[in-house]
C-alpha cells in the first residue's frame, strides 16, 4: 500500500499540488488520471521521490518515505520499479545489458544466473531475440516492453508508470496496458499508473485517480467513472466525439 | 553575484554525492577502465599533435628571438624544456582537454538528464552522480597526468626535429640546452597541475551536464557553461599552484 497524505508541491511560487491525500491499494493496478498539466506526473514523481514534496507524508506500507535518510532511501528504491514515458533505457546499453543492470549493481548473481533472468523477464514481455540490439533500433512499444522487463527484473514491490502508452498505437497500447495488469497481480505488487487514455481506465482502472488543478477532485473504479456527477471528471472522460456518442447511445 | 554562490554551493552538494563509496566496486572498475579509454587514450593523437607542433614553434621563436651573441645557443634548448615542462604541457593541454573531454562530458550526462535515464538509475536506488562521475575524475585525474608527460617528451622531439632538419640551431646546442640545469621538481610540479586541472575539467563539465534541464539546445548550452567555466577555473588555480608550489 502506497499512501500520501495531505500532500503540497510548488515550482516557484506556483502550487501545483494542493493538499492530495490518496491511498493506492496492493495488488491493484491504481491509475492516476487527468488533463494535461493537472499536475498528475508531478504527484507521479513526488511518489517515488524525484520531487521533494513541500508538505506532507508518503508511506510506502509502514515506511515512511518522507522520513527516511539518503541511504534508506536507496534501499527501498530499490524495491521500486519504475516504466518512464520514454522509455528511458540506458542508450550506451544493449537490451541485455539494460535488463541486467540492476543485478549486476545490487545481486551476486553469477552470469549465468543474470542472463537467465534476463530471458526470463524479456519472455514475460513477450520479446525474443532481442538482447543484443541497442534501444535505438527497437520500435516505441518494444522499448516500452524492455522498460517493463527491467522495471520487474528484481521482482520489484512497487511499479510505477508514467505514461505508458503515450506515442503507441491503440493496438500496442492495449498489449502494454494487459502486461502491466497482468504482472501486477502475477507478482502481487502496487503498480500506479499515471495516464489520460480513457482506453486504459476502462482496460485495467482497478482503482482510478482523477486529479484536476493540482488537487484530488473523485476517486473509484472504472464502473463507477461513467455514472459519476463530478463536473470536471465527466468534462475530461467525455471529452472524445467517441465517449459522447456512446453516452448517448446508452452503452 | 547570489548566482555564482548558488552554483558553488550546488557544486559541493554534488560532490558530497560524487565522493562517496561506490555501490558495487566492481561496477566502478570496468566503468574505470571504459573511462581511461575515453577521456584519457582518446586524446592521445590530439595532445600528440599539438604538442610537437607547438614544441617545434617554440624552438625557432627562441632561436630567433635571441639576438644578443653573449647568449648561449644552447639556452634555446633549456627554454624549450621550461616552456613545454612548467606551462605548456600541463595548462595548455588541459584548456585543449577542456574543450575535448568537457564537452563530451557535459553533453553525455546532460542527454541522461533530459532522456530520464538519470531518473531511472535514482529510482533503481543507485547513487546516479557517483555512478556516472566518480569513475571519469578518478580516471582523468589519475591517468591524465601521464598524458602531460607524454606531451613534454613529443613537445621536446618537435624541437629536436627542427634542430636535425633546419640550420635554426645545432643538434648539439640544442641537447646541451635539455640537460642544462634541470630540476626534477618541475616534473612534480607538472603532474600534480594537470591532475588538479583534470579532476577540475571532468567535475565542472559533469556538473553543469548534470544539472541539465530542457530540451537539446539546453544540453549545447550547457556543454559550453561547462568549457567556460573549466578553462577559467583552470587559469585561477594555475596561479594558485605555481604561487604555492615554486
Amino acid at each position: 500500500m502506497i499512501k500520501a497524505v495531505n500532500l503540497y508541491k510548488s515550482f516557484e511560487g506556483n502550487p501545483v499540488l494542493q493538499d492530495v491525500s490518496v491511498v493506492f491499494d496492493d495488488n491493484k493496478t491504481n491509475l492516476i488520471i487527468g488533463a494535461s498539466g493537472s499536475g498528475k506526473t508531478v504527484l507521479l514523481k513526488s511518489l517515488v521521490g524525484l520531487h521533494d514534496v513541500d508538505a506532507g507524508e508518503i508511506w510506502f506500507d509502514d515506511q515512511l518515505y518522507t522520513a527516511l535518510s539518503f541511504e534508506q532511501k536507496k534501499h527501498l528504491r530499490q524495491q521500486i520499479g519504475m516504466l518512464f514515458q520514454g522509455g528511458a533505457l540506458f542508450d550506451f546499453a544493449t537490451v541485455e545489458e539494460n535488463v541486467m543492470f540492476p543485478m549486476d549493481m545490487f545481486t551476486n548473481w553469477s552470469l549465468e544466473e543474470k542472463r537467465e533472468r534476463v530471458n526470463s523477464c524479456l519472455q514475460r514481455v513477450r520479446l525474443e531475440n532481442v538482447n543484443r540490439l541497442y534501444p535505438s533500433s527497437l520500435s516505441g512499444g518494444m522499448q516500452k516492453r524492455v522498460g517493463i522487463a527491467r522495471a520487474i527484473a528484481l521482482n520489484p514491490r512497487y511499479l510505477f508508470c508514467d505514461e505508458p502508452n503515450s506515442g503507441l498505437d491503440p493496438l500496442t497500447s492495449i498489449v502494454i496496458d494487459n502486461l502491466i495488469h497482468e504482472i501486477t497481480h502475477d507478482l502481487m505488487i502496487t503498480t500506479i499508473i499515471n495516464t489520460h487514455d480513457m482506453n486504459s481506465v476502462m482496460e485495467i482502472g482497478e482503482k482510478v485517480v482523477f486529479i484536476h488543478e493540482g488537487m484530488k477532485y473523485w476517486e473509484g473504479s472504472k464502473e463507477e467513472i461513467l455514472h459519476t456527477d463530478n463536473e470536471a471528471l465527466n468534462r475530461f472522460v467525455f471529452a472524445s466525439n467517441m465517449a459522447k456518442r456512446l453516452l448517448n447511445t446508452g452503452h | 553575484m547570489r548566482k555564482i554562490f548558488t552554483l558553488v554551493g550546488q557544486y559541493f552538494l554534488l560532490m558530497e554525492k560524487v565522493l562517496k563509496k561506490p555501490d558495487n566496486s566492481t561496477v566502478f572498475w570496468k566503468q574505470f577502465v571504459q573511462e581511461v579509454e575515453k577521456v584519457g587514450l582518446s586524446s592521445v593523437p590530439i595532445v600528440a599533435i599539438v604538442s610537437i607542433f607547438i614544441g617545434a614553434v617554440i624552438t625557432i621563436q627562441t632561436t630567433y628571438n635571441i639576438t644578443s651573441p653573449f647568449i648561449p645557443k644552447a639556452y634555446v634548448g633549456f627554454m624549450t624544456r621550461e616552456t613545454m615542462l612548467l606551462e605548456f604541457s600541463s595548462t595548455m593541454i588541459a584548456l585543449v582537454l577542456a574543450g575535448k573531454i568537457g564537452s563530451s562530458i557535459a553533453s553525455e550526462i546532460g542527454t541522461m538528464r533530459i532522456t530520464e535515464q538519470i531518473d531511472a538509475l535514482e529510482i533503481m536506488g543507485v547513487n546516479s552522480a557517483n555512478y556516472l562521475i566518480l569513475p571519469k575524475i578518478v580516471a582523468a585525474t589519475l591517468f591524465n597526468p601521464l598524458l602531460m608527460l607524454m606531451s613534454f617528451i613529443i613537445g621536446l622531439c618537435g624541437g629536436g626535429l627542427i634542430a636535425l632538419t633546419t640550420d635554426v640551431i645545432t643538434p648539439a646546442d640544442y641537447i646541451e640546452g635539455l640537460r642544462m640545469e634541470f630540476k626534477p621538481f618541475y616534473i612534480v610540479y607538472g603532474v600534480i597541475k594537470m591532475a588538479t586541472f583534470n579532476f577540475i575539467i571532468t567535475s565542472i563539465s559533469a556538473f553543469y551536464g548534470y544539472y541539465a534541464s530542457g530540451g537539446s539546445r539546453n544540453v549545447g548550452q550547457s556543454a559550453t557553461n561547462g568549457i567556460v567555466s573549466c578553462s577559467l577555473c583552470i587559469l585561477i588555480f594555475n596561479l594558485v599552484l605555481t604561487h604555492v608550489l615554486l
